[in-house]
């Protein structure tokens, strides 16, 4: 009801709306009316259009992958030695973990695919022009920022696949000139990567770049309502002069149709085929092959061609200079003409260079399929991920902890070390066993598990093996030993102590 | 739905109009909002079920430890503390402890293996040769060498585990008890 005011006290409605008490009872202390129509009656030139609904996609699988996100961060450790038991434990064993984390990968893909014909259609309908080249910017912007949290994500789980992937994406700004080597350093903490890389991609996954892209999202909103809705391509940029149609209610249901569509896809994907997780990291692995997540395999493929000097103009200059035209589209391509086929130049630039990331992308997998060898060890990788997948959940031993019972008295002290088993710890150790066979024995690709091996060989059979090895043992290039008996005991204790 | 379409800038009728979003075109209103109420639910509960998983998630058959060969056992004449090894989960983890247990006979000569946690308050009991019975040093309560009670404020006699004998091996379930009650329950 319009409140009675000093010139008309006995105001009331030309056609008093029938409102429940409720709502008027939240609207007299929140303003709710005022703000449902400032959010709902936007006026959109040209009406309602299915073109438009890719920016709110884009809203909601964010709003997707922050609920998702949290909730794995319920189980979920980052530091090196528990990342990959504790996506294990959600993966396995957790009610509903396989889906919400699957949920949250495939919401990782929606976001870059969604974000590209979000940018496809705002370029192709001109939408940047009249005023909004802030709203361009903003954009650009929170792309990157999209791109960001993908890139600090992959490396969480801590397999092998995410560990190599980020070993090789913080090397390649390692090779920027003057910078290029502190930029390394800071992102993984360090020379190497470690437990420090996964802290700060952690902290950057969840803290950092979710704060920027909040503010960049509140203010990308608040730069589209203040210029308004840019309409079809037939329209006005700074002065629209066709019909409008209010957002509320048909274009809201365009938008929550590609919500629907959204939930469908990522729903039943996450469902149907959960995500992966591969094997536990081994650093000293030689043969994986890094692959990064496809969005960036353009990339990857264009790092191929550019050697020696060359690589600070392929991965520096070039990509810097698209980035710099990307962003200042809007001061480019200024006419006020926002028909695509009346901006040859600047169409057929974007077109061309998005042309040249699709065949970089395409001839990067048909690279990979045309190697044999590189064929063989990507599938023999996506193996050993199904194959793990597979495995029952193991959890992790720790050492003794303090029981229920809080007095200390006889108090639970860890088993006394056994001197055969650190003995075999330095046999193990100082032959570099773990380079091909793994930490304590656990198994990489390209040796098998031998941990707990003294159940399967009593010592004296096991030496025998050493003195004379297997054909299988000659072909991966396992050096010849010369052990005792009693090197044999001990490697067997401390492996068995592993099991 | 193209009624709504109308010029810039609006009269203050079309505006009180316009302000009226809920009330009008209500239907469709309805329709959204039961939808997304209806969505919020269903993926309410992967979210719930996923957060309450260790509040539901059944506790593991505690499994055997090794106390030792039983016939060790065979002559016993008084109470003897073992350590014996516990794995337990927490979670993603599993700990390995070492606890400790008594073994003594009951009055019918039969081997009883004691948790040592005090059934009060859940202290550790102690063999005590002079008194010739359990002694638990917090609170003063005392119990038989078979751990039945004789005194003190324990509101029962020392718990029991459970036994087997494999392979002349003599094992034990190792499980905690609740305090403060006058019957044993595991606790969870």
């Amino acid at each position: 009801m319009a409140a009675p005011t000093k010139q008309n006290p006995e105001q009331v409605e030309p056609r008093a709306p029938a409102r429940s008490a409720l709502w008027k009872w939240i609207d007299d202390r929140t303003g709710i009316d005022a703000l449902m129509h400032e959010a709902l009656d936007e006026p959109i030139p040209g009406g309602a259009r299915f073109a438009y609904i890719f920016g709110s996609g884009l809203l909601f699988v964010f709003l997707s992958q922050v609920i998702t996100g949290t909730f794995l961060a319920l189980y979920y450790v980052p530091s090196a030695d528990h990342a990959h038991t504790t996506v294990a434990y959600i993966t396995k064993e957790v009610a509903a973990g396989a889906f919400l984390r699957s949920l949250h990968v495939y919401g990782a893909s929606a976001m870059v695919i969604i974000a590209v014909l979000h940018i496809f259609q705002t370029f192709l309908y001109g939408s940047f022009k009249g005023r909004r080249e802030l709203l361009w910017f903003s954009g650009s912007i929170l792309f990157a920022l999209v791109l960001g949290m993908a890139f600090t994500g992959y490396l969480l789980p801590w397999d092998q696949k995410a560990y190599f992937a980020t070993a090789v994406g913080t090397n390649v700004p390692g090779e920027l000139p003057v910078v290029g080597n502190m930029v390394k350093l800071v992102m993984r903490g360090g020379a190497q990567l470690g437990t420090l890389t996964i802290s700060r991609f952690f902290v950057a996954h969840v803290f950092f770049i979710p704060g920027l892209m909040i503010l960049f999202i509140g203010t990308h909103l608040m730069l589209f309502r203040k210029a308004g809705p840019a309409g079809p391509m037939n329209e006005d940029p700074y002065e629209p002069k066709q019909p409008t149609e209010m957002f509320y209610p048909r274009q809201l249901i365009m938008d929550l149709s590609l919500a629907l569509a959204l939930i469908v896809v990522l729903g039943g994907l996450a469902y149907f085929y959960p995500a992966a997780l591969g094997p536990q990291a081994n650093p000293a692995d030689t043969q994986f092959l890094p692959r990064p997540e496809w969005y960036y395999r353009s990339l990857f493929q264009w790092l191929k061609y550019w050697h020696g000097g060359g690589v600070v103009i392929g991965i520096g200059v070039i990509p810097a200079v698209i980035a710099v035209l990307f962003v200042l589209i809007p001061f480019l391509d200024r006419r006020p003409d926002r028909h695509p086929w009346r901006r040859p130049i600047s169409v057929g630039i974007f077109v061309l260079v998005f042309l040249g990331i699709v065949f970089l992308e395409a001839q990067s997998y048909r690279d990979d399929a045309r190697d044999p060898a590189t064929a063989q060890q990507l599938a023999l990788q996506d193996q050993q991920a199904a194959d793990f997948m597979k495995e029952p959940f193991k959890p992790e031993t720790s050492g003794s902890a303090p029981g229920p019972a809080s007095s200390d008295a006889g108090a639970a002290a860890a088993a006394a070390p056994d001197p055969l088993v650190a003995q075999g710890q330095q046999v193990f150790t100082s032959h570099a066993c773990n380079a091909c066979h793994g930490e304590a024995g656990a198994g990489t690709p390209i040796a098998p598990k031998i941990a707990g091996i003294g159940q399967k060989y009593p010592p004296d059979k096991l030496l025998d093996v050493f003195n004379h090895p297997t054909a299988k043992m000659d072909a991966g290039h396992m050096p010849h030993f010369q052990f005792t008996i009693d090197d044999v005991k001990a490697i067997e204790a401390y492996l068995d102590a592993q099991h | 739905m193209s009624d709504e379409a109308s010029p810039q800038p609006q009269t203050p009728e079309a505006s009180r109009e316009a302000v009226a979003v809920p009330e009008r075109r209500t239907f469709v209103g309805v329709m959204i909002g039961a939808g997304m109420t209806l969505f919020g639910a269903l993926a309410s509960i992967p979210l719930l079920r996923f957060a309450l998983y260790p509040v539901f998630a059944k506790a593991s058959e505690a499994a055997w430890s090794d106390v030792g060969p039983a016939d060790s056992f065979a002559s016993l004449s008084t109470p003897v503390q073992k350590l014996v090894t516990v794995a337990s989960r927490d979670g993603w983890q599993e700990t390995v402890a070492e606890r400790p247990v008594y073994v003594t006979k009951d009055k019918q000569g039969q081997l009883r293996v004691l948790t040592a946690i005090c059934p009060h308050l859940g202290c550790q009991v102690a063999w005590s040769a002079d008194k010739q019975g359990f002694f638990c040093p917090c609170h003063g309560s005392f119990f038989a060498p078979d751990g039945t009670r004789i005194s003190g404020p324990t509101p029962r006699s020392m718990d029991s585990l459970d036994t087997t004998v494999q392979n002349g091996q003599l094992k034990v379930r190792y499980q905690y008890f609740r305090q403060l009650l006058p019957d044993k329950e595991v606790s969870d």
